[in-house]
């Protein structure tokens, strides 16, 4: 196919979305990290039956943390879709980084240029 | 098991946000299973704590460290020689923890990071209910195992009141009627006679009516 998609886009490979833990997002944007966007099986295809719900519920929980410490609930997103929809992931990381571009970057970058720490 | 829910973290930043340093300690027995303080929930805080220091421009040091249990000497001795770099400490321990804490480091301002809330038990995972109130004087024996200090609303020890309907309570319709539960157990038993026994006035003082409680076992002290 051939697809684009943004290059400013990290893929961290999980064996299920199951896997994915609140600590994995939030140690992300403690990292500088702009946004997190979680893709798993669509509801219902899950081959551990329910890694995928999990998923979401952590996700949800991640975004009620990050809105209570002033982040933005709204820079973490689930998506669900088959792994023979290419082009629905390339269409899903465009509209991810036009969303986290528009947010513009994570908070935490701009204190840590200012009092000049490393780790972003 | 003692059952704790995760306080909001607007109200621990509230506590917190003048620190310098903090230390987060977790409990790894009850608060771990009702997840509300174990190890897991302990870097959950950590870390958001982290991203809302450094949103804020502010250079905090942020500990993490679960002990095996904060209501006792013998665990709580492992962070002494730590404690004292530390401006504050969150404990995600119940109301136990946070007090034994406090109690034996009392230059270190110790703040809760749960709402201690019951005695219970797991019915579900993310559903906790309780089971007892530590009356101090079980009748457990004679209910059918089913307890009406804790079950029944209103504490009655011989029940139903008059707000039973259907086996649910008046005070919530989706709660069961804990009255209900205990004629329903003693009838599967057999035991139908038990329930028509009066019970006499309970001695509250066994309860915290009488005030703060101990045990005293002379046969296993030092």
């Amino acid at each position: 196919m051939r697809l684009k998609y943004p290059a400013n886009i990290k893929i961290v490979r999980v064996p299920c979305t199951g896997k994915v833990d609140i600590l994995h997002i939030l140690r992300s944007f403690e990292k500088g990290a702009d946004g997190v966007y979680v893709v798993g099986c669509l509801e219902g295809d899950c081959h551990h039956h329910s890694g995928n719900l999990r998923a979401r519920k952590r996700v949800e929980q991640s975004q009620k943390i990050l809105e209570a410490i002033g982040i933005g609930g709204n820079r973490v997103q689930m998506y669900n879709l088959s792994s023979s929809e290419g082009a629905r992931f390339a269409r899903i990381a465009g509209e991810m980084v036009d969303k986290i571009i528009k947010l513009g970057p994570n908070p935490i970058k701009k204190a840590k240029q200012a009092t000049g720490a490393s780790g972003c | 098991m003692i059952v704790a829910d995760k306080k909001p973290i607007e109200e621990i930043i509230e506590e917190v946000k003048d620190k310098h340093t903090i230390f987060i300690v977790g409990c790894n027995e009850c608060v771990t299973v009702c997840e509300a303080g174990g190890k897991k929930e302990v870097g959950i805080l950590a870390s958001a704590l982290r991203i809302y220091f450094l949103k804020e421009g502010k250079e905090v040091k942020i500990d993490e460290m679960t002990l095996q249990r904060q209501c006792d000497h013998e665990y709580l001795e492992e962070i002494r020689n730590v404690i004292d770099k530390y401006d504050a400490v969150v404990s995600l321990a119940c109301g136990v923890g946070v007090q034994f804490m406090a109690e034996k480091y009392h230059s270190i301002p110790v703040y809760p990071g749960v709402n201690t809330c019951f005695m219970g038990v797991t019915e579900k995972r993310g559903l906790w209910a309780e089971r007892c109130q530590g009356c101090g004087q079980c009748i457990l024996a004679h209910t059918g195992g089913i307890c009406p200090i804790s079950r029944c609303a209103k504490r009655i020890l011989n029940g139903p009141c008059g707000g039973s309907s259907n086996g649910h309570c008046e005070i919530r319709k989706e709660l069961d009627c804990g009255w209900q539960l205990i004629i329903d157990r003693l009838k599967a038993l057999g035991r139908l006679d038990e329930y028509e026994k009066i019970y006499p006035i309970k001695n509250w003082s066994f309860e915290r009516s009488g005030g703060p409680r101990q045990v005293v076992r002379k046969d296993v002290q030092e």
